[in-house]
């Protein structure tokens, strides 16, 4: 196997953020010494609830934001000083795609217009080869010349989504970070957008970091699956050998609270407790207050993110190596 | 068992635009019954409707008997005692369904006014009973507390206790979960459950998440477009899905586990409700569609015991689908 | 919350101090006092003597500091045209001008908030239609025109009212009515689109779907909300108590503060502008502060520190 594509080693970022109006500043660890690596032509997908740190790694990982602490290195190479002619060459082989396609797009411009906009940025073709590559980008998410005329207020969220998809490929990118892309669009749009983006990616040997909150979505689309919880990564492994055994007790609870057709409720797991906060994150591992299995260390002492066996790491003190696996 | 519920030919337009095209829904006492499809299909419109909740340039029609009664364009004294006294309602955002200017004890405690015949500290009393019973913890001191202290899951916990006050027989919830995290959503889910249990009270659980009301009711009613395209006990509708448009919603769903498969995704946009397509409004999407689909819209009719589709394709639907079943 | 106030009351001190050099600025670089007040025939050496007197001499930047410090001092100079402390003769003008605008802010509130509030409740209907009517010809017709038609129907044509001068409480009808008709179209406006956003809110909903009657969920639970903006443009008004009446008491000759003001500032009283212009400001300024207070009383979640959940 090639080179990883993406290589994140131990970033970290903290926000200082008032509790209220009134508050005393706090520090929020919103990522805390996560590692990924992504291959080539491959999907890394990165599950987690609100305040996991999944849409923070995201950006950090697109240079969007520097990390506190801990590297970014893009095909073997860390990422470029902003503003630079290096950084703004490496920005064009990686985009990003948002969960609001209209937030994301000027409706005071035809969709056509903003899908060129990347070209001329970077100086890509001469007019006449950017037009023929917007036509050629329109065909690619399934539209038409037709779609590429109207202003994003007279398509539908679907269509949107795909013009924002258009647009982010027009730099020919190598790598697409999507956070939440298809979340806010009905079940059968839905569909088709997780469709057209694994073709887009069987074709141009996209690498893809897809972030989501739907286990399903993020399944279907992923190579490879990491959870977040507070921060951290609890679990990491293929994605359907990581949904079909769960390992660490938080994954359990997701994959257990994901409803499914023909499944009945009984048997599921139900976390007590609110959801994490990263104002105050816990001692010890950051999921034991909530943890059906908590053991007093627990509350102590944070888990390391270990492997397990096969490709999986989990950080839970429950879940060491093999052996304890057979023993459990 | 008895009916509780009974809306038939419901319609509903905002400006002469028709969004609730004819819906008839018959609920049983202590049923839960899952209202599904995709924005705009009509599926929280039809009980606002029903609650003469929509704002008032809405033009409602039909008829909606609660236990026999007609409510649809009833007295507002006859509306405000039905409305959380026999039917109570809950809303998908949590965050602003509840007063953000008035405490927790002021809302809750005029719902029981409203409906519970309690006076003075027996009111009170309730209140606390009710924010106990949906696990809100220190429920005495909490009361006091202005929506904004709570987190979304607390808040759709204290909408739930608001919506109990009144003892109602029928709980609508549209969409409770969907502003919420996942391990969020199902404790909802399993409180819902449980009060619904112990309070025998019928519910209505509104939702696009397919899986969400698989699992949390008895029966499905699936809406496209302002009416309901097909109407089936839970298993069976998930395990067998007739309609073209159901199938094609089951099929665009992902698994979570097995083997993984493309997606079937169903082609083309929903219908814009001011040019909505002659006959079938689900034909311009429809792989099955054949020439008689454009002419006139099909009406729901029984395919078995406590089924119904609105297909004129449906035996060839139900083909098409056993088929691939078979390969 | 002390720290929310602290730095409130620290950018109130800020305007009034921008306020009072902004003054002192325009005043001095329009004209020369000595000039304006003895006239341009006036002796030289005399004209010397007065600037001496009055410190116009010195460099402009001492003058200015020399304001300040007499302010800390809370000496707010003398009127260069009859040599009368400056915040004697404004004081001595308040009553007069509180006795216009006073009643007419009352007439505000009690025409211009139900109007809005009605016209939300029956949003699109004809009363609705003519409420909003009325209220943009409100405030879209300057004061001085609608001062000089009341004028002219009620003084001239008619002859019920005076047309101007403070003899009796019937002259000040007129400068009273001219003051609240403006007022109650901005707010009527203001009040009926804060409504119509509340009512549009999904809790408007839930109270409903609770079985609260209409009219209690009107009374105990759009209102409440409704106020929150509302407040801010009744805080406004407060404000303009003691100089809100600039127009309306020069064209009815009412000898309050905004017309002293208008004297003042074509005779380049230099002291007694700024003394008004000061009083102006810190009645804005204190109004806002209190503003800013009512919003953590009506708002519970300007009160409590953040989420404790």
């Amino acid at each position: 196997m090639s080179a990883p594509l993406v290589e994140v080693s131990t970033i970290s970022r903290s926000y200082s953020m008032r509790s209220g109006m009134f508050g005393r500043a706090t520090a929020v660890h919103a990522v805390d010494g996560v590692s990924l690596t992504i291959a080539r032509g491959q999907t890394l997908g990165l599950v987690g609830e609100s305040g996991s740190g999944k849409s923070t790694t995201g950006r950090i990982v697109l240079g969007l934001e520097p990390p506190d602490r801990g590297e970014v290195r893009f095909d073997g190479k860390p990422m470029a000083a902003p503003g630079t002619a290096a950084w703004r060459a490496q920005r064009a082989r990686m985009q990003m795609i948002f969960q609001d396609p209209l937030g994301a797009l000027d409706r005071r411009l035809p969709v056509a217009t903003q899908i060129r906009e990347p070209l001329d940025i970077h100086g890509l073709g001469t007019p006449a080869e950017r037009a023929e590559r917007v036509r050629e980008l329109l065909r690619a998410v399934e539209l038409t010349p037709a779609h590429g005329v109207r202003y994003p207020g007279a398509l539908s969220g679907g269509q949107r989504q795909r013009i924002v998809l258009a647009r982010a490929l027009a730099t020919k990118p190598d790598f697409l970070v999507c956070d939440e892309p298809v979340s806010a669009l009905d079940v059968s749009i839905q569909a088709q957008v997780v469709n057209l983006l694994a073709d887009l990616q069987a074709q141009l040997g996209l690498t893809l970091l897809f972030i989501s909150h739907d286990l399903r979505v993020v399944r279907q689309i992923s190579n490879v699956v990491a959870v977040m919880y507070l921060g951290r990564i609890v679990e990491i492994g293929s994605a359907d050998d990581l949904f079909a055994r769960p390992e660490h007790p938080y994954t359990q609870a997701l994959v257990s609270a994901s409803p499914a057709p023909g499944r009945r409720s009984a048997g599921r797991i139900v976390l007590s407790g609110d959801p994490p906060n990263p104002a105050a994150r816990p001692k010890g591992c950051a999921f034991h207050p909530r943890c059906p299995r908590a053991i007093a260390r627990c509350a102590s002492e944070v888990p390391a993110l270990e492997a397990v066996g096969g490709n999986r790491q989990v950080a839970c003190h429950l879940v060491t190596g093999a052996a304890t696996r057979d023993a459990a | 068992m008895p009916q509780l519920v009974s809306i038939r030919d419901l319609r509903v337009a905002f400006s002469g635009v028709p969004v609730l095209r004819g819906v008839d829904i018959n609920l049983h006492k202590g049923e839960a019954l899952g209202l599904v499809g995709e924005s705009g299909s009509g599926k929280s419109v039809t009980w606002l409707a029903a609650l003469g909740l929509l704002p008032r340039h809405a033009k409602v029609t039909g008829s909606v008997r609660l236990e026999g009664r007609e409510i649809l364009g009833a007295p507002a004294t006859e509306l405000d005692h039905v409305r959380g006294g026999r039917i109570a309602m809950i809303f998908q955002d949590p965050a602003s369904a509840l007063n953000p200017v008035l405490t927790i004890r002021r809302q809750l405690c005029e719902a029981l006014a409203l409906h519970r015949d309690l006076q003075g500290n027996a009111v009170k009393a309730e209140a606390r009973r009710l924010l106990d019973l949906v696990g809100i913890p220190d429920a005495g001191r909490r009361l006091e507390a202005y929506p904004h202290e709570f987190s979304g899951g607390q808040v759709q916990r204290i909408m739930i206790a608001m919506a109990l006050a009144g003892n109602p027989d029928l709980l609508i919830a549209d969409e409770p979960t969907t502003a919420l995290d996942a391990t969020i959503q199902a404790q909802i889910l399993e409180l819902l459950s449980t009060v619904r249990r112990e309070m025998s009270m019928a519910m209505v659980l509104i939702s696009h998440d397919l899986g969400v009301v698989a699992e949390n009711c008895d029966r499905v009613a699936v809406m496209y477009a302002g009416r309901i395209v097909e109407q089936a006990p839970s298993n069976q509708l998930f395990a067998d899905p007739v309609h073209p448009y159901a199938q094609g919603l089951i099929g665009a769903l992902p698994p979570l586990d097995g083997p993984r498969r493309r997606l079937t995704a169903i082609p083309g946009t929903v219908p814009d409700p001011a040019h909505m397509p002659d006959g079938c409004a689900f034909a311009p999407r429809c792989a099955l569609a054949a020439e008689p689909c454009g002419l006139a819209a099909p009406s729901l009719a029984p395919i078995a015991n406590d089924r119904t589709v609105a297909c004129i394709r449906a035996e060839a639907s139900r083909r098409a689908l056993l088929g691939i079943a078979a390969e | 919350m002390g720290r929310y106030f602290a730095i409130r009351i620290g950018r109130a001190a800020l305007t009034i101090i921008l306020v009072v050099t902004f003054a002192f600025v325009v005043l001095r670089l329009s004209g020369d006092p000595a000039l304006m007040i003895l006239g341009p025939e006036a002796p030289p050496e005399v004209l010397a003597a007065f600037r001496k007197a009055w410190g116009l001499d010195d460099p402009i930047w001492f003058q200015y500091l020399d304001y300040f410090g007499a302010i800390a001092k809370g000496e707010l100079g003398r009127s260069m045209r009859d040599g009368r402390p400056a915040i004697e003769l404004v004081l001595e003008r308040i009553p007069a001008t509180l006795a216009l605008t006073l009643p007419a802010f009352a007439f505000k509130v009690a025409l211009g908030i139900p109007a809005g509030i009605y016209a939300a409740l029956h949003r699109g209907s004809g009363i609705d239609r003519a409420v909003m009517m009325t209220a943009v010809a409100g405030f879209t017709v300057p004061s001085f025109v609608l001062a000089l038609l009341l004028v002219l129907v009620f003084a001239v044509q008619l002859g019920w009212l005076p047309s101007g001068g403070q003899d009796s409480w019937r002259h000040a009808i007129l400068p009273i009515a001219t003051l609240s008709l403006g007022g109650a179209a901005v707010l009527a406006r203001f009040t009926r689109s804060a409504m119509l956003e509340v009512l549009g809110q999904p809790y408007i909903r839930t109270a409903s779907a609770k079985g609260v009657p209409w009219r209690k969920v009107v009374t105990s639970h759009a209102l409440p909300n409704a106020a929150i903006p509302t407040i801010t443009i009744l805080g406004f008004m407060v404000g303009t108590l003691i100089a809100g009446a600039v127009v309306v008491e020069s064209v009815f000759a009412w000898p309050g503060v905004g017309r002293l003001l208008v004297v003042a500032v074509a005779n380049r009283d230099l002291a007694v502008v700024q003394c008004i212009l000061l009083l102006v400001a810190m009645t804005m300024v204190t109004s806002n502060l209190i503003v800013d207070f009512l919003y953590g009383f009506l708002d519970p979640r300007l009160r409590t520190k953040g989420a404790h959940a």
